[in-house]
């Protein structure tokens, strides 16, 4: 019996959870949790994509908010069409457009619609990554540039009021319709969370799969010296482009699904701060453990959505202070705690040197920051 | 486009890039020096506007000099104060967290970010989410016309100056004094600057505290520009990287260099297109020289 909770406590684990998202939150949690919790799910798989890049690869991408606002929009724009009985979208009118966008043609599709909101933050992680990589600009740089063109899109979205409604985004509005169903109807609603948990769970199933094979542990290596990585004969840019495009896939993949159970995209969720806000998820989950980036979009944004409706004003504080206190004082975050201390205690239960194979070590960027260092003369 | 207003954009966009320089060269220094990238930076800028108000609104118009704040006495002394009332705090925030993360930049990054929150917020609470003004003086009101068609107000030539003269300290201060060169040394070679006895983290601490203290000084000359707010720095500082990602890490010319280019490229495709797709086009202009060139216009050369 031990032996089996030894060898699949994980997979049993993993089922369970699942069993409980899929069966028992529908019928315990009330419509609007149920909602908010969907949501947290749609961060999760978002903050699953950054742990790959950022926790197991090293590379810190402050562009995520941007890759999940492109696959929300792109979605949106499909749901926009139907909603206005395949005409023009309201707002279009406002700014007097008698006929769709060229842009636009495409999104009438929902096939096409879901397959760009995923492949296309895919290609643009791919483009960047692969200019950016090819020139070896890495660490901190990676970051700025990635900050930037996150600024710049944003700005360049705000712009086009004609196109895509400007700050004002894209909302769903009460004739809001997805492939026929009313999205004000709580069955839609739940299989919309439904999808939420099954998408999750493929999402979490990929990346152990990465990150447990040779293309995972090619990862690490690429985090902990990439030069050596180099000379021994991988091509660190080809991995860097696959895992950085990974990860904006899951972005837009979350973009998704947010977008029906938000109910509105707007630029507002693709800027500097949003995408910054994602990398606090995982840094307080526990980075480099994809169960801890999945646990901490659920405890931050939940933590978020209580203090924000305390005082809004106090949200901002605190997430000032858990960036502070959660790299000063736990760079493992919860996930990599609970790893790190858990092991000592049943090695010292046992009587045993700890394990050795603690996936976390806070030393695990000082080599990175030797690359920076490199790099930098 | 006629060519004087080509001219005229380009002199907003050369006084543009002067403040872009002020913040961008303590970036560049810290994170030549300790790889530290400081995203509270444009939090330092705010708090050097906010100084500047303060010393002015509250400090000189308690004192009752109307006379002298409308003479502009008080604003440049108040200019003095954003820097020293800045470098301390940045010497606080070095001391507090920035040392405690030696040699894990991208953990920097976030815990700087953070501090930049705080920051705000405490902004906010103290001086209120709407706007102030600075009183500008008498003497910086008006233009300077070159032509009929081509005017240069007095309080953008005053900002060229200003940062001229920041720069020019700067270069005398790395180039002519003991504590500037120990700087430069440990900039070339951490390791052998301290084992020639340099005390490198107080190198680090002195730098991060100068840097922070331009910053600041770039705060009070935007009061000239206009009001201030508890978010005045985020504007600032993505452009204030760029800078340091084109210009090189630790490179005065580099820096400087860069931040007139990147104002006056701003200020002309501004012209030419609109303000956002003049800001994409330097972008791109950016990484398509990070092609060419990946450690920047200036790189420093050293053999470890």
């Amino acid at each position: 019996m031990i032996a089996i909770i030894r060898r699949y406590g994980q997979w049993l684990t993993f089922a369970a959870v699942g069993l409980l998202l899929l069966f028992v939150a529908p019928q315990v949690l009330s419509g609007f949790n149920l909602n908010l919790l969907g949501r947290f799910l749609a961060y999760a798989i978002v903050a699953l994509g950054l742990d790959l890049i950022w926790g197991y690869a090293g590379m810190l991408s402050l562009g995520q908010g941007l890759f999940f606002a492109i696959g929300a929009y792109c979605f949106a724009m499909y749901v926009q069409i139907e909603q206005s009985g395949g005409k023009l979208p309201d707002f279009m009118g406002l700014y007097g457009l008698t006929q769709l966008p060229a842009i636009w043609l495409p999104f009438q599709s929902p096939v096409f619609a879901l397959a760009a909101a995923i492949l296309l933050p895919m290609g643009l992680a791919a483009l960047l990554g692969y200019i950016i990589f090819r020139s070896r600009v890495k660490g901190v740089y990676f970051s700025i540039i990635t900050q930037a063109l996150t600024f710049i899109v944003s700005l360049l979205l705000i712009g086009q009021q004609q196109l895509i409604n400007g700050t004002n985004g894209l909302p769903i509005n009460d004739a809001g319709t997805l492939f026929g169903h009313s999205l004000q109807q709580d069955s839609t609603k739940q299989a919309i969370y439904t999808v939420t948990v099954i998408c999750l769970g493929f999402a979490y199933l990929l990346c152990r799969w990465l990150c447990g094979s040779r293309f995972g542990q090619v990862l690490v290596a690429l985090r902990d010296d990439e030069n050596r990585l180099r000379f021994v004969g991988y091509n660190p840019v080809k991995i860097k482009v696959i895992v950085f495009a990974v990860s904006a896939g899951l972005a837009g993949l979350g973009g998704v699904l947010f977008f029906p159970q938000g109910g509105i995209i707007s630029p507002a969720a693709m800027g500097i701060v949003p995408s910054i806000e994602m990398v606090i998820w995982v840094a307080v989950g526990g980075r480099g453990t994809l169960i801890g980036a999945v646990l901490g979009a659920l405890v931050v944004n939940e933590g978020k959505s209580f203090i924000s409706t305390q005082s809004p004003d106090a949200w901002q504080l605190v997430m000032g202070l858990l960036f502070v206190g959660v790299v000063l004082l736990f760079p493992a975050g919860i996930a990599g705690s609970v790893q790190l201390y858990g092991s000592r205690l049943l090695a010292r239960f046992r009587q045993q040197r700890p394990n050795a194979d603690v996936e976390f070590s806070p030393e695990a960027d000082s080599p990175a920051a030797a690359g920076v260092m490199e790099a930098s003369r | 486009m006629d060519p004087s207003e080509i001219v005229q954009q380009a002199f907003n966009g050369l006084s543009l890039g002067s403040i872009l320089l002020l913040a961008a060269l303590g970036l560049a220094f810290s994170f030549g020096l300790m790889n530290v990238i400081n995203m509270a930076h444009g939090e330092f800028i705010m708090i050097g506007a906010y100084a500047t108000y303060i010393f002015q609104q509250k400090i000189a118009l308690a004192v009752g000099e109307s006379a002298a704040v409308h003479g502009g006495v008080f604003f440049i002394l108040s200019i003095v104060v954003a820097f020293i009332v800045t470098a301390i705090i940045g010497l606080l925030i070095e001391a507090l967290v920035i040392r405690r993360l030696y040699g894990r930049p991208l953990d920097t990054l976030l815990a700087t970010w953070g501090i930049g929150l705080i920051l705000q917020t405490l902004a906010r609470l103290i001086f209120g989410a709407s706007n102030v003004a600075v009183t500008a003086p008498d003497w910086l009101k008006g233009a300077w016309n070159v032509t009929d068609m081509i005017a240069l107000p007095y309080k953008r030539l005053f900002i060229i100056g200003l940062v001229t003269l920041c720069v020019l300290g700067i270069y005398i201060y790395l180039n002519r004094s003991a504590s500037g060169r120990r700087m430069r040394a440990a900039l070339q070679n951490r390791e052998m600057a301290a084992s020639l006895g340099v005390a490198t983290r107080r190198v680090d601490a002195y730098t991060f505290a100068l840097g922070a203290g331009l910053a600041g000084i770039a705060g009070a000359a935007l009061t000239l520009l206009g009001q201030i707010g508890p978010t005045l720095g985020t504007g600032y500082i993505v452009d204030a990287f760029l800078v340091v990602v084109l210009g090189g890490v630790g490179s005065l010319p580099g820096t400087v260099i860069a931040a007139t280019l990147i104002g006056v490229f701003n200020a002309i495709f501004e012209l030419s297109t609109t303000a956002t797709l003049g800001k994409v086009l330097v972008f791109i202009l950016i990484i398509v020289f990070l092609q060419w060139r990946p450690a920047g216009l200036v790189t420093l050369r050293s053999r470890a």
